[in-house]
């Protein structure tokens, strides 16, 4: 196996508990991801789904590791991007891990198995630390990031669900 | 001490920033390689580097036997959210073009 690309990494005051299903409910993701809800059983070999604000589409993979609170990973390929799609898929894994300091958790994220120069892999690489920024504030405070409400507040002035 | 407090000491020194910006260049790399870029003792770049680890700016990884260190941006992202992202943008990157310019070369210190 190549080493990983990218390991990203957050410190979060919550509970594993309530870390994991910050990563899978839709309910959840929608607030701190941009609107992005993830539709899936969560059994491994299944499908997993990913739509946008919109409700559209956006990326797709299969469910390859689910070992709640603990670890978490999924294949990812960029269906909706008639470039990005031609690449094959690569992989996040989410791992949790409480820490020795009572009541905080380490959220790790890594993400590899890409092409080489892949055009995916520049996105991803980009994106991630507004998205683990946003999920602390949220699990933290209640609220996310002011960029994430930006685009929330966005989407439901679209009179989006 | 905090942890915002460790992420700002650990950026408070060029060897670390240095370090940080060879880790940019190149992500997940040994301690080996780390010091062939470096005109520094393997004792300071360890010294270095764990204290980056301490701060969360560095993630550690095992890859087989390889110990990996990645530079982990997001405590970054936290202090441009802390700090810069709520003040106006715009006008703190045309200041930093300003000064680019009249300093006359690229910033690193």
């Amino acid at each position: 196996m190549d080493k990983p690309k990218f390991v990203y990494s957050i410190y979060v005051r919550t509970t594993p508990e309530k870390l994991w299903r910050a990563l899978i409910d839709p309910e959840f993701t929608q607030l701190y991801w941009s609107g992005v809800r993830f539709k899936s059983d969560w059994k491994v070999g299944s499908p997993v789904q990913s739509f946008d604000a919109e409700g559209t589409p956006a990326d797709a993979g299969v469910v390859l590791q689910y070992d709640p609170p603990r670890i978490l990973s999924y294949s990812w390929h960029c269906a909706w991007h008639p470039e990005l799609s031609k690449e094959k898929p690569c992989r996040a894994t989410f791992e949790i891990e409480p820490q020795s300091q009572k009541g905080i958790v380490r959220l790790t994220i890594t993400h590899d198995d890409f092409e080489v120069g892949s055009k995916v892999y520049e996105g991803v690489q980009r994106g991630w630390p507004q998205v683990l920024s946003s999920l602390k504030s949220l699990l933290e405070t209640g609220e996310p990031l002011s960029a994430e409400k930006f685009v929330i507040k966005q989407y439901l002035a679209q009179g989006a669900k | 001490m905090n942890r915002m407090d460790a992420v700002f000491k650990a950026l408070a020194d060029k060897s670390r920033r240095r370090l940080l910006d060879v880790l940019y260049g190149k992500s997940g790399q040994t301690l080996n390689e780390l010091c062939g870029h470096l005109s520094m003792s393997r004792q300071a770049v360890t010294k270095h580097l764990l204290l980056l680890e301490k701060a969360n700016l560095v993630t550690v990884v095992w890859h087989g036997r390889e110990k990996l260190h990645y530079l982990n941006p997001v405590p970054i992202h936290q202090i441009y959210d802390r700090w810069i992202s709520k003040y106006d943008r715009h006008r703190v990157e045309a200041l930093g073009e300003l000064k680019k310019g009249l300093e006359g070369k690229k910033e690193r210190k």
